[in-house]
């Protein structure tokens, strides 16, 4: 078994907000990131996949196939984007970097061709990331 | 689950010297980093949680009270010192990347398991950077989860 990992980047603006929780509570569970505008990040989406190497090709999976996945299943969702008003799945889902960690596991795991999506890891700032295995 | 890593950094001094070894051996084993003036280094130390998603904040872990715990045991302690010479958690034990690390995780072990909302919380991992090209990694007693998903 051996691991392939593939790293892209996108930039978005969020915000936290719990319609359930009042203004005061959101303020004060979500501090700075309850501002109604949103605010950005530069996100880095690292991408694991598990597999055995083709003894023919030498490769667990064609590199390529995903990085095109990656583009046409996160990047073009999320990048440039207001998540929570432009991704379906956050008007109802806080974008923490928790959950849209597993949310590009979700978008991710049936789609390869090829190995076995193993982690997603996604950074928020170079000082912060997820790790997420799928369970 | 989900496992949330955030970085933070300290600088401190250090001398690798053991009374266990003579002056020979320890100039052997250690090299440099035997000077008896000691030598310092910018540390980045990696604290891994895992837990549970709250579906109400989308959140694992309070990051303030991650921070706050972090500073409190770590940081104020580790900080802008000599490790030798100015605190208590390397009297007796040679302040390596490894064993500050393996201190690191017992510093914060207590703090950081069962926090969170539902008390789900637990410390994953410690990951010290001692340079750009050193580091060292301690899971604990459990598994690397990625070494655990190989056996599976």
């Amino acid at each position: 078994m051996i691991y392939v990992t593939r790293r892209a980047e996108f930039s978005a603006s969020h915000y936290y907000h719990n319609p359930q929780f009042s203004a005061e509570e959101n303020r004060r569970i979500f501090g700075k990131c309850n501002n109604p505008h949103g605010h950005g990040h530069n996100y880095t989406v690292e991408v694991t996949v598990a597999g055995e190497v083709d003894p023919t090709t030498g490769m667990v999976l064609d590199l390529k196939d995903l990085k095109k996945l990656l583009e046409q299943e996160v990047l073009q969702v999320m990048d440039h984007r207001f998540l929570n008003r432009e991704v379906p799945v956050f008007a109802t889902t806080i974008p923490t970097t928790e959950n849209i960690a597993v949310e590009i596991w979700k978008l991710l795991a049936s789609k390869l061709a090829l190995g076995k999506l193993h982690r997603i890891r996604l950074y928020e700032t170079p000082d912060l990331f997820v790790d997420y295995y799928g369970d | 689950m989900v496992h949330l890593t955030r970085r933070y950094r300290f600088s401190a001094a250090h001398r690798l010297h053991t009374e266990a070894l003579s002056a020979e051996e320890n100039a052997r084993v250690y090299g440099k980093c035997n000077n008896p003036l000691g030598h310092g280094h910018n540390y980045v130390l990696e604290v891994t949680v895992a837990g549970r998603v709250d579906p109400a904040t989308g959140m694992v872990c309070d990051l303030g009270y991650l921070d706050a715990v972090v500073e409190q045991e770590v940081i104020r302690r580790f900080d802008e010192v000599h490790l030798n010479l100015d605190t208590e958690n390397f009297r007796e034990r040679v302040p390596t990347a490894e064993n500050i690390c393996l201190e690191a995780y017992r510093l914060l072990q207590s703090r950081l398991d069962g926090a969170g909302p539902g008390g789900e919380v637990r410390l994953a991992r410690i990951r010290l950077e001692e340079t750009n090209s050193n580091s060292i990694e301690y899971f604990g007693e459990r598994d690397n989860p990625g070494a655990a998903r190989k056996v599976r």
